[in-house]
């Protein structure tokens, strides 16, 4: 019975109306249950995604198509496989947590703060479930809406910068996306984006469009050297906000690559894999050096949200060179797995680690390492959470950050050995910035008065760590379940991916 | 057994569990903790009777599959065979012990329960480690252990050289970690499987493959596998040069000292070692390496612990010094006596740590030496088993250590007369090494328990021997360290003990089983060698320097004023690291980050996009000022020179 319900549809719509709801009852007080009944409701929606879910075909499961502005050709047209299902629970899953966050912390025009975050979680659903390219683009493009208004209203002392060069910086690179989408549709008369994959492409076409979807994806990823936004924008952002930027909007780069680079132009993916590795493996070195002498918590994070994902992007680009290499796809599928992989476990580390940042944040206002010293000992419970998050950022095995990490370092010794060398470097780097943070705000003497005065984490915030503690954990000794989803979907796109579309 | 297994491995677990994350009061939290290491000692122990003495097993069971992908199993699962079952025996008979030392150590610390769920879940991660039967599980152990030492490096977490001395040691250990994932790879690549036995299987078949490091230079395979999985164990057993966390990590209460920095954790790169002599034996090279390595160790972290003055960090600098031994019998193909020195080792290197424990409890937490002497007289039990653990450790005949330190002597000699690449430095790096174990071994001795009273007046009057609950653990340690040896050489060495957990090319092996002619044989010929002599004249030099002419100490170190100074400053490694890695590290970082990513990218492409259009706007605007005279001035000038050049 659940099956026959347009399950997508209403996980995207009903945050959205919900979000109008809490818009229209204008009542702070009413705001914070009904904003958390209709989060919860919608994560129990989407709950049957994955139970009712069939890991053995790619196809895409729980479609739903009606014809929506016909003079296009342009569909209302949802649907999921093993690529987006996942990451849909991920962001059904957050969207509680982040409401949680900001029950008593968000005393300045709440309803209006909960109802932003449900329409964002609606739109995110979209995005990941539309297989319309115009739809796509919709929701795409929608949701810079709601995020802009979360910094710019809620944000620090500089949200204004911040909450302008994320909106320019993304919207530039979605603009060219945009062009690429018109040609496709141009050409193949239709907007369906399985039509696209379909599609024979001549090469400089590819080359092109290839280079628009890159600037689109490489900018949310985001990718060295697009990548200056993200730490601007976490610092100023609300605690909800960073944790909505981290784990899921980081994602959609990660998922462009996989719904559209990879499928829709897999001949210049081939031709220009190397670009996507060199610029990968600058984020995961690079980019960690950044992040270990930042002085702002949330900045360090960022940093470090750019370098984990490099794994993603390398993961899924690894492929052509295994190929080339040792003449089989043996490996490539554990790579681009791996991606998947870290992407999901990076939106727990690195929702939780904003969290934590956001409880120290909410109690002394600031963010700067220098404030902080010796939290361990008023806040011991505080610091076991923090502890953990900070190993499983740092790729601790039996956390779900060591599972994508070691999925990608060892497929990419197949493609070559100094690229799995550079790569592994992650282990020294990530633990020396993960760690030094640590040992600087939790560890050693008491900074300072304030802190000495800091109270523990409280029901609330306990409650909130220890799901994401339990997810961390689950994953990181239990991966299966979750590569499970994907084995069908990523072997059918790797398949896909090594025949030429010329 | 699967289920013994399981038993084995959660009971510590769950201790921790309980200890930890929930409020329970002290009585509670070390009896939990205690029962579960308690259990999986008797547990161990039949595991030992029913594999070793039944004959049985060996055991290789698969307990659930972690994930899947590309068709490749990464499963968590035990492999138990002779080696995994010593190995579980010395684990948890010394965590066991430490567990009940550590009740009258922590006696008086507030964190007296996490400290009990750390030690328990070290014990866990321990038995996982040594019961993997496969790369990845051995690699959750690996960084597991590495977990726990970290925290309980930095257990007192307020004093700030003890949270650097954990950020310290953990980053090392990644070092070598990183190398052990890069090893792992390769495995994975070349073996399409991680799990022991198909590897092992497979490992002569894959000899001939060469991998292409760099264009034109190619090495083999196994070689380049065995060297990257080295220095995981460099790391974790401190082998120089990434050996300088080890004596930091002193920073923890002794008891953890004893367990995890001197019995097991830092001896789990012996155990991996041993544990992938199938991979090793193919590789002359990668044996080279460890052998060279090994010996360097011995030798030079010897040195340092001459002119150390805190009691711990001279038990740790021996410590280094004996895991180069390890790893000089591996280097020699000499696995069985690596093993065999590590189990002596974990004996009485543990009772030495708890010793120098018991003494600074005595002491009212002091650790220097220079205000210790003459506690001989205040701590009988303390004093005796001290002396055992350092007769042990010096190798004095009958002893535990004279057995297995002989064993690996003899196996370098072996070696050097083969003429395999190293082992001639090697064996006058051990041989050498012995006088400088028996003499730093005994100048500690002669300064705590002989000689004249340094401590202050106040300190003295409360000396006295330390409650039941530490003396106990350190007779029952005492015990072993005796007699373990006289047991163990035949079947470990000569017998036929590790036939299938080890596998050594006949050509290398150094210890074969007609040379042997019982204990009493090895002892006279043990009496007739040099390092006898050298362990002697080790502790009549320390007696001479520390108990006779007790000034002399002061006199060489003033005579020798560039030695000295490279001593203390432990070979300028510690300086070195700071200055190039960390220092280096955040320069670059900050170099990237000021001119990379706020000078270059935000600065000239983002923001100086911004201010271009903003100039040319700036510009233009003036086109657009809104004033009428401004427009009718410009039109006038345009008709004027239009006129003009139509007139012209």
């Amino acid at each position: 019975m659940l099956a026959d319900l347009p399950l997508l549809s209403l996980i995207t719509w009903l945050p959205i109306f919900g979000g109008l709801w809490v818009l229209f009852v204008n009542n702070d007080a009413h705001a914070r249950p009904i904003a958390l009944l209709v989060s919860l409701a919608t994560f129990l929606l989407s709950l049957p995604l994955y139970f009712l879910f069939d890991p053995s075909t790619a196809n895409m499961q729980f479609a739903e198509r009606l014809l929506w502005i016909p003079t296009f050709q342009i569909h209302y047209h949802l649907g999921i496989d093993g690529f987006s299902m996942p990451l849909i629970l991920l962001t059904t899953f957050t969207t509680i947590l982040v409401i949680l966050a900001g029950w008593e912390v968000i005393q300045y025009k709440a309803a209006q703060y909960f109802a932003a975050f449900l329409i964002m979680e609606g739109l995110m659903v979209g995005v990941f479930s539309a297989l319309d390219a115009m739809l796509f683009y919709v929701f795409w493009e929608a949701m810079l809406v709601p995020m802009f208004i979360i910094i710019g209203v809620w944000g620090g002392p500089n949200r204004v910068y911040a909450s302008i060069k994320f909106f320019l910086y993304t919207f530039l690179g979605s603009v060219f996306m945009l062009i690429s989408l018109l040609y496709l549709y141009f050409k193949s008369g239709s907007f369906a984006i399985l039509d696209f994959h379909a599609m024979p492409i001549p090469m400089t076409a590819q080359i092109l469009i290839f280079l628009a979807f890159l600037l689109a994806f490489a900018v949310k990823v985001p990718m060295w050297p697009v990548h200056t936004w993200l730490p601007d924008a976490h610092v100023e952002a609300p605690t909800g906000g960073s944790v909505i930027l981290a784990a899921i909007m980081l994602k959609m780069g990660g998922y462009g690559f996989l719904r559209f680079s990879l499928p829709i132009t897999p001949d210049a993916s081939r031709e220009l894999d190397w670009l996507i590795i060199t610029l990968s493996l600058i984020a995961i070195i690079y980019i960690s050096f950044v992040a270990i002498v930042q002085r702002d918590m949330k900045k360090l994070i960022a940093y470090s949200s750019i370098s984990h994902m490099g794994f993603a992007t390398l993961g899924f680009f690894i492929t052509f060179m295994i190929l080339e290499n040792t003449g089989s796809l043996h490996g490539s599928a554990s790579a681009m797995e791996g991606g998947m992989v870290q992407m999901i476990s990076h939106g727990f580390i690195s929702g939780a680690l904003f969290l934590c940042v956001g409880v120290l944040y909410d109690r002394l206002h600031s963010r700067q390492i220098s404030d902080y010293g010796g939290v361990a000992t008023p806040m011991p419970r505080f610091a076991l959470f923090a502890v953990l998050f900070a190993m499983a950022n740092s790729g601790l095995p039996g956390t779900s950050g060591f599972v994508g990490e070691f999925l990608v370092i060892l497929s990419s010794f197949k493609a070559n050995f100094w690229i799995a060398f550079l790569a592994a470097t992650i282990l020294i780097l990530g633990a020396a910035y993960t760690l030094w943070m640590v040992k600087r705000v939790i560890f050693g003497k008491i900074g300072n008065e304030k802190v000495a005065a800091l109270q523990d984490l409280n029901a609330r915030e306990t409650l909130i760590l220890t799901v994401l503690a339990i997810a961390v954990l689950f994953f990181g000794l239990y991966p299966a379940p979750m590569l499970e989803i994907m084995h069908a979907s990523v072997e059918n796109l790797l398949t896909h991916i090594v025949h030429s579309k010329l | 057994m699967q289920t013994i297994f399981l038993i084995i491995v959660l009971a510590p677990l769950l201790g921790a569990i309980i200890a930890g994350l929930f409020n329970v009061s002290r009585c509670m939290a070390h009896t939990v903790t205690i029962a579960g290491v308690g259990l999986s000692f008797f547990l161990s122990l039949y595991t030992f009777y029913h594999i070793i003495i039944q004959g049985q097993g060996p055991y290789d069971i698969t307990l659930y599959t972690w994930l899947i992908s590309d068709g490749i199993r990464f499963q968590v699962g035990f492999l138990v065979d002779h080696l995994t079952a010593l190995m579980m025996l010395v684990v948890t008979f010394v965590a066991w012990m430490v567990h009940i030392y550590t009740i009258g150590y922590m006696h008086e610390d507030p964190g007296y329960q996490r400290f009990f769920s750390y030690i328990s879940l070290f014990t866990f991660s321990m038995l996982m480690l040594v019961m993997a039967n496969n790369f990845m599980q051995l690699f959750f152990g690996w960084e597991a252990v590495g977990l726990v030492s970290y925290l309980l490096i930095g257990f007192w977490h307020t004093r700030e050289s003890a949270v650097f001395a954990n950020l310290k040691a953990f980053l090392v250990n990644r070092v070598g970690d990183f190398g052990f994932l890069l090893g792992i790879a390769a495995i994975l690549m070349y073996f399409n499987t991680l799990d022991y036995q198909p590897v092992f299987e497979l490992a002569e078949q894959k000899q001939s493959i060469r991998l292409e490091l760099l264009p034109g230079y190619s090495a083999s395979i196994i070689t380049v596998i065995c060297l990257l999985l080295f220095m995981g164990a460099m790391g974790k057993s401190a082998q120089f040069p990434l050996h300088v966390w080890l004596p930091d990590s002193m920073e923890g209460p002794t008891p953890i000292s004893a367990l995890i920095h001197a019995a097991t954790m830092v001896t789990a790169g012996i155990f991996m070692v041993a544990r992938m002599s199938p991979l090793y034996e193919l590789s002359p090279t990668a044996l080279g390496v460890v052998l060279i390595i090994g010996a360097i160790t011995a030798l030079f972290m010897g040195f340092l612990g001459l002119v150390q003055h805190d009691i711990k960090r001279v038990v740790a600098y021996s410590t280094l010094s004996q895991l180069g031994y390890m790893t000089v019998a591996l280097g020699a193909s000499a696995y069985t006596a690596g093993i065999f020195h590590l189990m002596t080792h974990a004996f009485f290197k543990a009772l030495l740590f708890l010793a120098a424990g018991s003494v600074i409890i005595a002491m009212h937490h002091e650790q220097d030496m220079r205000k210790m002497g003459g506690l001989r007289k205040y701590m009988p039990i303390t004093y005796w088993t001290a002396l055992i653990g350092s007769l042990a450790l010096i190798g004095f005949p009958g002893f535990s250590g004279f057995f297995s330190k002989d064993a690996i002597i003899e196996a370098v000699h072996h070696a050097y007369q083969a003429e395999r690449w190293g082992a001639c430095f090697a064996y006058y790096a051990v041989v050498g090494g012995v006088f400088i174990t028996a003499l730093y071994s005994f100048r500690m001795f002669f300064l705590v328990f002989h000689g004249q009273e340094r401590m202050d007046k106040h300190t003295r009057e409360h000396l006295h021997e330390t409650p039941w609950v530490v003396t106990l653990p350190l007779i029952l340690l005492a015990i072993p360290s005796v007699v373990i040896g006289v047991i163990a050489l035949g079947p470990l060495l000569y017998g036929s003990f590790f036939a299938e957990a080890i596998f050594v090319n006949p050509a290398h092996q150094p210890f074969l089983a007609e040379d042997y002619h019982g204990v009493w044989g090895f002892l006279i010929h043990g009496l007739t060698q040099p390092p006898l002599w050298l362990a002697l004249a080790g502790v009549a030099t320390a007696y001479l320097l520390y108990m006779v002419k007790t000034d002399w100490p002061a006199l060489i170190a003033q005579r020798f004023p560039l030695i000295h100074r490279i001593l203390s400053n432990k070979y300028g490694f510690d300086d070195f690291y700071q200055a190039t890695f960390a220092g280096g590290s955040r320069d670059l970082g900050h170099h990237f980050w000021k001119t990379g990513d706020v000078k270059l990218i935000d600065g000239m492409l983002v923001n100086g996009t911004a201010y271009t259009i903003g100039f040319f706007s700036s510009i233009f605007r003036q086109l657009q000022t809104g004033f009428l005279y401004h427009y009718a001035f410009t039109m006038i000038i345009g008709l004027v020179v239009l006129l003009g050049l139509f007139v012209l």
